[in-house]
């Protein structure tokens, strides 16, 4: 009857102990953003490596996922004689929910496990121990120039996903549906002018569009470096470290849109 | 010498061998044949005080040893005893527990990260299996501490490369542009080697700088540390449980078993030793 008790609390307590280590290495990369030395080149790689690399398997997922939503929205909305509002429907769900989620589970998968990949055999080999003695912060070398570089590429893959999954619907609608595409892309941007504006210019959905991928971006970089850097254990320790990130990624990216997109209804409704 | 003597060991109890090297050499139940009696008043250039370390359990028990200036120390012992944990402690890496790591004079503890990083800028680091940044080439691994800690431009900097790797006995156009992968064993240690002074520390660590290489480049890994330590002067640390090597580079050697220092004397006082564990420990040698 102790025992059990005994290990929940220490099972308790790593748990604490690895959010708390968590936020942690959050906190010190962003604080290093400001910080010298500037490691440019690394953040220039970095935006190759997570952005630029990403792209094909980006627009591919969003490209077929416009298209399916085009072709079971035409059926359902052929029952009510309302296929000509599909441009609204792919364009709200692209927006708003697909485009954001859909191209941060991609990046999780891809470059979520390669940084946490990177920088655990780093670990086991003791490169990190190595940049240490070298006088070097390895979270201002390895975490923030992948933190920053992640803010600014998954908002771009972002709008990518989003034009080409449009423009998928758009495929299907005019071939599938017989839907003319003038029409489709006037419901388009009847669609993102429905929401309204926030500073007279700027659409609410995209708002609610790229803050998402914003904050999935840290999600998907801290989380690779945190396993990275956690990584015990040799080869398998890499292992384990990758498929942790992958999960931890896709979990903590589909709860958190759940969240954000409770708060950003009532914020921009 | 007095309080207790379970921390204070035999430490003070052999004091009519005089050393050149400026100081005591301190260890727990240190045999009666190792060298002591160092003179007092020269600060060491790294001193571990009493120092007590734990994980999930005890892993140093009252480490005790002090380093002059231009002597190298190696630190030998049974796998797992905690060898490269003392180099770690060193890096202020980790954090003893309980007792005091002192670098030229200055106690690194409580330093902060920051601070930390600067204290490690006096020292270069062997690792073990080299620990070369696999992502890029022998040029950038050995120019990267230049480019960290250093003003220098371009040219200098490739000069001053061209320069170590010279040193180290590597041909630097050929060796250059390649990546650690390209590289066998020997000249990845060399490598880093090349790459640990760089930046002309002070102090140099080698954690087992020839484990897993073969006699041939063991021998040129040896001449080469003794090389470093004649005309570079450098203090140095070396992990081994390569003894052979060990009798060839050290000015002193402690031996660490069961989480304490054992020995501390210098080579032909641990050759003539005649404890048990020692003898064991040593071999044919």
């Amino acid at each position: 009857m102790f025992h059990p008790l005994k290990r929940l609390n220490e099972a308790a307590k790593q748990a604490v102990h690895a959010v708390q280590s968590y936020f942690v290495l959050a906190w010190n990369a962003v604080r290093f953003i400001v910080a010298r030395p500037f490691y440019g080149g690394d953040i220039i790689q970095q935006m190759d490596s997570i952005g630029v690399q990403s792209l094909a398997i980006v627009l591919l997922t969003g490209f077929f996922t416009g298209m399916v939503l085009a072709l079971q929205f035409s059926v359902q909305m052929a029952q009510f004689g309302a296929t000509m509002y599909l441009g609204r429907l792919v364009t709200a769900s692209m927006i708003r929910e697909l485009g954001p989620v859909l191209a941060g589970l991609m990046v999780a998968g891809r470059v979520g496990s390669g940084i946490a990949a990177e920088i655990g055999s780093m670990r086991v080999t003791e490169q990190i121990d190595a940049l240490n003695t070298l006088g070097t912060d390895p979270i201002k070398k390895l975490v923030t120039p992948r933190l920053l570089a992640a803010l600014v590429m998954l908002p771009v893959l972002t709008i990518l996903a989003d034009l080409i999954g449009i423009f998928g619907g758009n495929v299907i609608a005019s071939l599938y549906v017989g839907i003319p595409s003038s029409l489709y892309w006037r419901t388009v941007w009847e669609q993102i002018a429905a929401g309204g504006f926030v500073l007279r210019y700027i659409p609410t959905d995209f708002i609610q569009g790229l803050f998402k991928p914003f904050v999935f971006g840290a999600l998907i970089s801290i989380t690779g470096c945190f396993f990275g850097l956690q990584t015990s254990g040799g080869t398998e320790g890499v292992g384990k470290a990758t498929t942790r990130t992958v999960v931890t990624a896709s979990v903590l990216i589909l709860t958190t849109d759940y969240f954000m997109t409770q708060i950003l209804l009532y914020i921009l409704p | 010498m007095s309080g207790d003597p379970v921390r204070e060991g035999v430490d003070g109890g052999d004091d009519t061998a005089v050393s050149d090297l400026g100081f005591d050499g301190e260890a727990d139940t240190v045999p009666r044949e190792r060298a002591s009696g160092y003179g007092r008043d020269a600060t060491p250039v790294i001193e571990l005080s009493h120092v007590y370390l734990s994980f999930e359990s005890p892993l140093l028990d009252d480490i005790s040893l002090k380093v002059a200036h231009g002597e190298t120390l190696v630190i030998a012992g049974e796998s797992g005893t905690g060898k490269s944990t003392i180099l770690k402690l060193m890096l202020r890496l980790l954090v003893p527990d309980k007792g005091d790591v002192l670098i030229d004079g200055e106690r690194i503890n409580d330093l902060s990260f920051e601070e930390a990083l600067e204290v490690r800028q006096k020292m270069g680091m062997v690792f073990q299996g080299a620990a070369l940044f696999d992502s890029m080439t022998v040029f950038e691994n050995v120019a990267y501490p230049l480019r960290e800690h250093t003003d220098l431009d371009d040219d200098e900097i490739e000069q001053r490369v061209r320069q170590k790797l010279e040193y180290v006995d590597l041909e630097p156009d050929k060796v250059m542009a390649q990546l650690p992968a390209e590289l066998s064993g020997g000249m990845k240690k060399r490598v880093g080697i090349a790459r640990g002074i760089a930046n002309d520390p002070a102090i140099l660590l080698y954690d087992e700088p020839t484990s897993g290489l073969d006699p041939l480049t063991t021998g040129t890994i040896t001449r080469l540390i003794r090389k470093l330590q004649r005309e570079m002067g450098v203090t140095s640390v070396v992990v081994s449980h390569d003894m052979r090597s060990a009798f060839q580079v050290a000015t002193r050697i402690a031996l660490l078993a069961k989480r304490r220092i054992v020995f501390l004397g210098t080579p032909d006082e641990m050759a003539a030793s005649k404890d048990h564990y020692i003898r064991d420990f040593l071999g044919d040698l």
